[in-house]
């Protein structure tokens, strides 16, 4: 057991898994000599070689289409967007190949897509996004969404190793901000179980990703005002997703806040909520409640960008309403 | 196919104009190399891309367009903003993510543009632009405008589909449309070597059955001319064109790197002793075009626009929390919701009548 930061851990279970299996291959622009846009696979190229860490031309669709297609030659390739927003570019293979290929033909495409996603530093409309709820909608595709270290390297691994398309996504505020510890080894972790961040008894909050770390803060300012206790549920991944987990939750606690950093409309929270609903409804004592990024695009400007971002405070806001049923 | 045009004869240069050039090239440098400064000192937040060394490849191709002529431009785009004409105080509000800034700080450092003087825009999408590029000259040509769309973008972008699909409407449609590929030989830290199967990029536009041409990038008069030739043609023979204008980054992709990792200390040395406007300035002097005072004059000039920008920058308002939901859509009055606009800032609004919308 070790403490390392999101980053590392991300890297080390890539490592280990090209050390592992011969078959798993890296495919992406500046991965190999410049050593990854934000040096997630510095050195690799040193230990791997060119053929397993290779640099690929600004072509976002031919990258993961040649993926799926050596996938389908039973390699395990890994490719990267540089930033998750610039998989629009591959939207087409992955949407209508990758995700449809095992349905219509009955061969795998275990690829791992992963994607940088998320803002917190002013990188603008097109490099801050978080995409995953486009791919939540297609059948086919599986989506990681980590938020801790040790997530971060259990899921890489099991992403690898699956035999379906994978979309990994690695919120970039989370790389070295965020330290953990990451148990050493084969850890992988399992796909569609979510993960209890922190107990509580009184209201439950749904999330993944960096909102887990939101959540807790105001989580912490609500104890620390009223004694109100917050319980976090980190999804871990939304495709599959854990609905036992959430249900029990909500049958514990019986108020519910769903949050996340994409847009509202559509979000994955809406799926999230509408199954409450559906589920649960009779445990409910207050209307779910949806937190998230509002329906506009990524605001460049801190101050905006501030405003656009789910805060804590925001948070805080929502558990004290819920507090009022 | 056609290869490199000799540079013309610079008897053709008149003091005004190798002011202009030598001024605006000027004006960029020291504008970016306070941009830099800025941006480590926190000012300026997300990613911020320098084109310190391809200033004549920006000057000279942006120089070359008449009134009526639509720009699209990369990512890397702080000079080309300021080559169209854009104030130093809005380019650098918006660097600051001010409201005063030339997209009131929506969209950054890498989303520039002056919708009026026809700049639009930078593009933080590699290779997004040059599909809308190519549908900006269809409306030209539509509307049987006189005037030509000039599309610059980096080697990078050459290797996403949209140039394929780009290159080829325009060659079948026989739009009006003049690709700049500004080749300062790296795509990040990838050469053009290791990302194009045809290094020579300029070649690819025989696939087309276009014409294709490459110049040294770091000769703005080069450049000028290439570029004002083409997009004649362009104009009144709505014939497209390729032109790979040569030149070197000095400094990291980003100011995050150091750029010394992918290419060695001698080829960054080799390429800083092409300096673009040491060069400019060197030819204008030999040839009596501008004395040395007049040079040093032009230096101080632009130290002082960019320093008042700055500061004025810096007084600038952040936009209101408030307005976070404005803007995301047009509606029927769209025209009206130019006016929200402040003057000297972006989408065009400086009270003047947007004819060519109509
Ligand atoms: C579709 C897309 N893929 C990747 C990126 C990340 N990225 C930004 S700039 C860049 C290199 C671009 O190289 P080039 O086109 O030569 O322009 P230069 O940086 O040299 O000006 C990359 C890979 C992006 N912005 N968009
Ligand atoms: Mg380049």
């Amino acid at each position: 057991m070790a403490i390392k930061t999101y980053l590392q851990a991300i890297s080390d279970g890539l490592r280990e898994e090209m050390r592992r299996d011969q078959r798993v291959f890296l495919i992406g622009e500046d991965i190999g000599v410049y050593g990854g846009a934000f040096k997630v696979t510095q050195g690799f190229q040193q230990e791997f070689g060119e053929d397993r860490v290779i640099d690929s031309p600004l072509s976002e669709t031919a990258i993961t289409g040649a993926c799926t297609g050596a996938a389908l030659m039973g390699m395990r390739p890994v490719c990267e967007m540089q930033f998750s927003d610039f998989v629009s570019c591959a939207f087409d293979q992955l949407v209508t190949v990758a995700a449809k290929q095992h349905y219509r033909v009955g061969t795998p495409v275990p690829i791992v897509v992963r994607l940088p996603s998320g803002g917190g530093f002013s990188g603008g409309p097109f490099h801050s996004q978080n995409p995953e709820g486009f791919f939540a909608h297609c059948p086919g595709l599986k989506i990681a969404c980590p938020a801790t270290p040790a997530d971060a390297k259990g899921l890489i691994l099991s992403a690898i190793r699956d035999p379906n398309p994978v979309l990994y996504f690695e919120h970039k505020h989370l790389y070295r901000r965020i330290k953990g510890e990451v148990p050493d080894g084969d850890t992988a972790v399992e796909f569609g179980k979510a993960r209890v961040h922190q107990e509580g008894s009184d209201l439950s909050i749904i999330t993944y990703g960096a909102m887990v770390y939101t959540a807790e803060e105001a989580a912490k300012a609500a104890a620390e005002q009223d004694g109100t206790s917050v319980e976090i549920i980190d999804l871990r991944t939304i495709t599959p997703w854990d609905r036992e987990a959430v249900l029990a939750s909500v049958a514990k606690t019986s108020k519910v806040i769903v949050l996340h950093e994409d847009t509202h409309t559509s979000g994955f929270g809406a799926e999230i909520a509408a199954t409450i609903a559906e589920e649960a409804f009779e445990t409910l004592d207050a209307p779910v409640m949806r937190i998230t990024a509002p329906d506009t695009p990524v605001p460049f400007s801190p101050p905006l960008e501030k405003a656009y971002l789910p805060q804590p405070g925001d948070v805080l806001a929502g558990i004290e309403r819920l507090a009022a049923y | 196919m056609a290869k490199a045009a000799e540079t013309p004869p610079d008897t053709l240069l008149d003091k005004d104009t190798a002011l202009r050039l030598f001024r605006m090239m000027a004006l960029i440098r020291r504008f970016e190399e306070r941009t830099e400064e800025q941006y480590t000192r926190a000012r300026i937040g997300g990613y911020c891309h320098l084109a310190i060394g391809e200033e004549a490849s920006t000057v000279g191709a942006i120089d070359a367009l008449e009134p009526g002529d639509c720009l699209y431009a990369s990512y890397r785009d702080h000079g080309t903003a300021l080559a169209v004409g854009s104030e130093p105080v809005a380019v650098m509000a918006e660097l600051f993510g001010k409201e005063t800034g030339v997209a009131h700080g929506r969209g950054g450092s890498m989303h520039l543009m002056d919708v009026q003087r026809r700049f639009f825009g930078g593009w933080g999408i590699v290779g997004a632009h040059l599909p809308i590029a190519t549908g900006t000259a269809l409306a030209l040509s539509y509307r049987d405008l006189p005037n030509a769309v000039l599309c610059q973008f980096g080697d990078g972008a050459v290797e996403t589909g949209s140039f394929h699909e780009a290159l080829n409407l325009a060659g079948v449609w026989d739009l009006p449309i003049v690709f700049q590929i500004i080749n300062n030989q790296y795509g990040m830290g990838t050469s053009v070597e290791q990302s194009s199967a045809e290094p020579d990029l300029w070649r690819r536009a025989a696939a087309y059955r276009m014409h294709g041409e490459r110049i040294d990038g770091n000769d703005v008069l080069a450049v000028r001319e290439a570029t004002a030739r083409l997009m004649g043609i362009a104009r009144r023979e709505r014939r497209p064109a390729l032109l790979e204008t040569i030149t070197y980054r000095f400094r990291g992709h980003s100011v995050a790197d150091a750029g010394k990792v992918y290419r060695s200390a001698e080829e960054i040395e080799s390429w800083r002793k092409r300096d673009p406007i040491t060069r400019f300035g060197l030819h204008c002097s030999e040839r009596g075009l501008l004395e040395q005072d007049e040079i040093d004059q032009v230096w101080s000039d632009v130290a002082a626009e960019v320093k008042s920008a700055i500061d004025e920058a810096l007084g600038a308002a952040f936009p209101d929390p408030d307005t976070l939901y404005e803007h995301v859509y047009g509606d029927s009055a769209w025209r009206e919701q130019f006016s929200r606009m402040r003057a000297g800032a972006p989408f065009g609004e400086r009270g003047e009548e947007r004819t060519w919308q109509t």
